[in-house]
């Protein structure tokens, strides 16, 4: 082959992150289109908005704003891994992927609990429908990204990582902000624009 | 050129041709898997119309009875949608782009491997719905409260979302990759106006696919929560809304209509201009008009909703009337191309033309619906399914067949016998009009669409005898293109690199292509660098060096 034929443009963003960004803005129209659904929902509902009727009113404390903190300090931890590993340093980066896996571990288990003290289910009308299928999509998303950490853990443990390569790392932290910012907006459209 | 003895070895190790295709990750083999696999599903939705189309050919119920037909109308469309329509243009796509940008691949290689794969899964769930019980009824667009669980009890409804969320995945993945690897993988000097003008309708197509696919996976996960667990989205007892399906449905549905029909038009305005010995007319004005209709096509897909009552009718009215601007002036670009041009009536061009024309009696009637009073009356009759054929039909399938005699011969280095294509054009334009025209004036005497049976004293009977006679030639039509590809691929006329004299660069390797596409590439200084390698006059053999190359992997 000459050189004509393989020589790509090098500069600007890496393919693989221009991949993410890609697929992040098709998630951003999914949860568009899960909210629409919320909203809609909260603008023709005749009554009170809020959990079927004999159910408590839902409640930051105690778990979902401690979850809110744990979700929020796993972006940061995101990036102090992102920045460990652009310095070359692979121990930072297993310490605090494993720390970011931990938090996220943490924040599945803690909506798991807030579920079984809720006192409505699924089929229990259209606010309980809205809010298991946002939270549930949005757990389903933390999973994922739990899952990509996972592997990314293990990557790193095999030393696959450097200052120059680590385009996987930078892709999966977009991702895991990405999930972040749209557990914010959930988190404020559930629990205070009531 | 001496480190070309690098990549033939590469493919010359020994591997049964099956496991071959069935693990490739080459963007012209998944291409041709594509496309296969599109055409597949194309035979048997079609089969499908066979059986709604002879059912409607006499009143009465001879053939099928309701229940059989709803399923028959409602696969049928959805699988011309979702398993026909859109894949064969990923499917084109995925050959002819990265050639034309003059990459040697996609960007994301096994991903694309991933989005074929899944399409065949996806269309095996919904199909799946006839081996238990029989498979969805609701139509294709899976209006609530048709899709509910006390409409449709069945299996084959929760087949039909899975499969569709499957597919949908798949479409998304694809996008991604489609979207990077025209960013990212262009050839030195190829600039984003030099692109060829399939690239850009690809380009557009795609990012509307990225951004509607979603929103449509979102309301079948609603309706999936509403049918299994007791959710109640749709359901208006407890404080759902039916009619927010259709909004979703169509915030999704109308972006596909362009999904559909941008790729074909990029056929198309590659093909006229090279069987026209002209440039395209007014390329910058085309790739506006692209992006035009990609950005307007948010704004419409009320005008599906006119009658509910939910929607702001003046809006959409306007919008709608207001993407028929860009359209018209790609409809200028192509005549303006064709006007004292030194035309060339191959297949394709044949084709070519014969979407043009149809598409603009599909491109008339939608501006007629797109009208809210016109819309009230000729809602949900055979006039939308009329206009959805010809837009979909004689404007989309056209370009798919015009793309299939175009670049067959890159393809497989083959080309297709241009009388078995005279007889495969003619016989299709005649029998599609006659199955799609008479439609019209069906639907503005009232006769409603997805009925099984109409009263004999209602005076729709020869229109729709006829329309099954039409819809019996466009299947015999089949016959002499099948037949023809499979002559061809045995037994075919051999071409070289470049049988048409094209533009664009895919016609500047060998037919077909090496697994790496290109030993050299000529260099890119408009749009249309092949022809200007062929018109050089200083001489400087570029030309000379590219018939080495191609001696070299015949």
């Amino acid at each position: 082959m000459s050189a004509d034929a393989t020589a790509r443009r090098q500069g600007g963003f890496p393919i693989p992150l221009v991949g993410m960004l890609l697929f992040i803005s098709s998630e951003v129209m999914f949860f568009g289109g899960l909210f629409a659904t919320y909203f809609s929902a909260r603008a023709s509902f005749a009554g009170e908005w809020g959990p079927p009727p004999g159910a408590p009113e839902l409640e930051i404390l105690p778990v979902p704003l401690p979850i809110t903190i744990i979700l929020l300090v796993s972006s940061l931890t995101m990036h102090q891994a992102v920045r460990a590993i652009r310095r070359g340093s692979n121990s930072g980066l297993r310490l605090w992927l494993t720390v970011t896996v931990t938090l996220g571990v943490l924040f599945l288990a803690g909506q798991l609990y807030d579920y079984t003290t809720l006192g409505f289910g699924v089929s229990d009308g259209v606010y309980a429908t809205e809010f298991f299928t946002l939270t549930g999509f949005h757990g389903a998303h933390v999973f994922g990204g739990v899952v990509g950490l996972t592997i990314l853990v293990a990557r790193a443990a095999q030393g696959q990582f450097s200052a120059r390569n680590h385009v996987a790392v930078e892709a999966v932290s977009f991702y895991w902000h990405f999930v972040d910012v749209v557990w914010i907006a959930l988190f404020t459209t559930l629990y205070f624009l009531r | 050129m001496a480190t070309t003895t690098l990549a033939p070895g590469s493919t010359t190790y020994s591997r049964s041709w099956v496991i071959d295709w069935l693990t490739t990750v080459d963007h012209k083999k998944i291409g041709v898997l594509y496309i296969v696999n599109s055409f597949v599903f194309f035979f048997l939705a079609g089969l499908l119309a066979l059986v709604i189309r002879t059912e409607l050919a006499v009143p009465g119920l001879q053939f099928v009875d309701e229940s059989t037909f709803n399923q028959a109308f409602t696969m049928h469309g959805t699988i011309m949608i979702f398993l026909f329509i859109v894949p064969i243009f990923s499917g084109f796509g995925n050959y002819i782009v990265p050639l034309m940008i003059g990459a040697p691949d996609m960007a994301f290689p096994r991903i694309n491997a991933l989005s074929f794969w899944m399409l065949p899964l996806g269309g095996a769930l919904m199909m799946s719905g006839y081996l238990v019980g029989g498979a969805a009824a609701g139509g294709w667009t899976g209006y609530n409260p048709l899709t509910q669980e006390q409409f449709a009890p069945g299996d084959g409804t929760d087949l039909w979302i899975m499969g569709l969320a499957v597919i949908g995945t798949a479409s998304i993945l694809g996008s991604v990759n489609f979207v990077t690897t025209i960013f990212k993988m262009r050839a030195p000097g190829m600039t984003l106006f030099r692109m060829p003008v399939f690239v850009w309708t690809v380009l557009v197509t795609q990012a509307l696919i990225l951004l509607a696919t979603p929103v449509i996976t979102a309301a079948l996960i609603a309706l999936f929560i509403d049918r299994n667990y007791g959710g109640s989205f749709f359901d208006p007892s407890v404080g759902g809304d039916p009619v927010l399906w259709q909004h979703l449905f169509w915030f999704f549905g109308h972006p596909e209509v362009y999904i559909v029909i941008l790729p074909s038009m990029g056929v198309v305005s590659e093909i006229l201009p090279v069987f026209s010995r002209k440039p395209l007319f007014g390329y910058r004005a085309f790739v506006w008009a692209t992006i035009a209709i990609g950005l307007l096509s948010w704004s419409v897909w009320a005008h599906h909703m006119f009658t509910t009552g939910a929607v702001f009718l003046p809006f959409f009215t306007f919008m709608t009337a207001l993407i028929a601007v860009p359209t018209g002036v790609k409809m200028f670009n192509w005549l303006a191309t064709l006007w004292r041009g030194s035309l060339m009536f191959t297949t394709a061009m044949l084709f070519a033309l014969g979407f043009v024309s149809m598409f603009l009696i599909g491109g008339i009637s939608g501006v007629m619906l797109a009208s809210a009073p016109v819309d009230f009356h000729l809602q949900d009759t055979y006039f939308v399914v009329g206009h959805i054929h010809y837009v979909v039909f004689g404007g989309a399938t056209m370009g798919v067949f015009a793309a299939s005699y175009y670049w067959f011969p890159k393809m497989s280095g083959r080309k297709l016998n241009e009388v078995l294509g005279w007889a495969h054009f003619w016989v299709l334009f005649v029998g599609f009009n006659l199955a799609f025209f008479p439609m019209h004036g069906l639907g503005i005497q009232g006769m409603p669409r997805r009925i099984a049976d109409y009263a004999a004293d209602a005076g729709w009977t020869e229109m729709n005898l006829i329309a099954t006679v039409g819809a019996f030639l466009i299947a015999a039509s089949m016959l002499p293109f099948v037949l023809n590809v499979v002559t061809t691929l045995l037994n075919g006329e051999q071409v070289g690199e470049d049988p048409w004299e094209g533009n664009t660069l895919e016609w500047a390797t060998t037919s077909p292509p090496p697994p790496y596409n290109f030993d050299r590439l000529p260099p890119v200084r408009s749009e249309r660098p092949v022809f200007d390698l062929r018109h050089r006059t200083d001489g400087a053999g570029h030309a000379a060096g590219d018939a080495t190359a191609s001696e070299a992997h015949p």
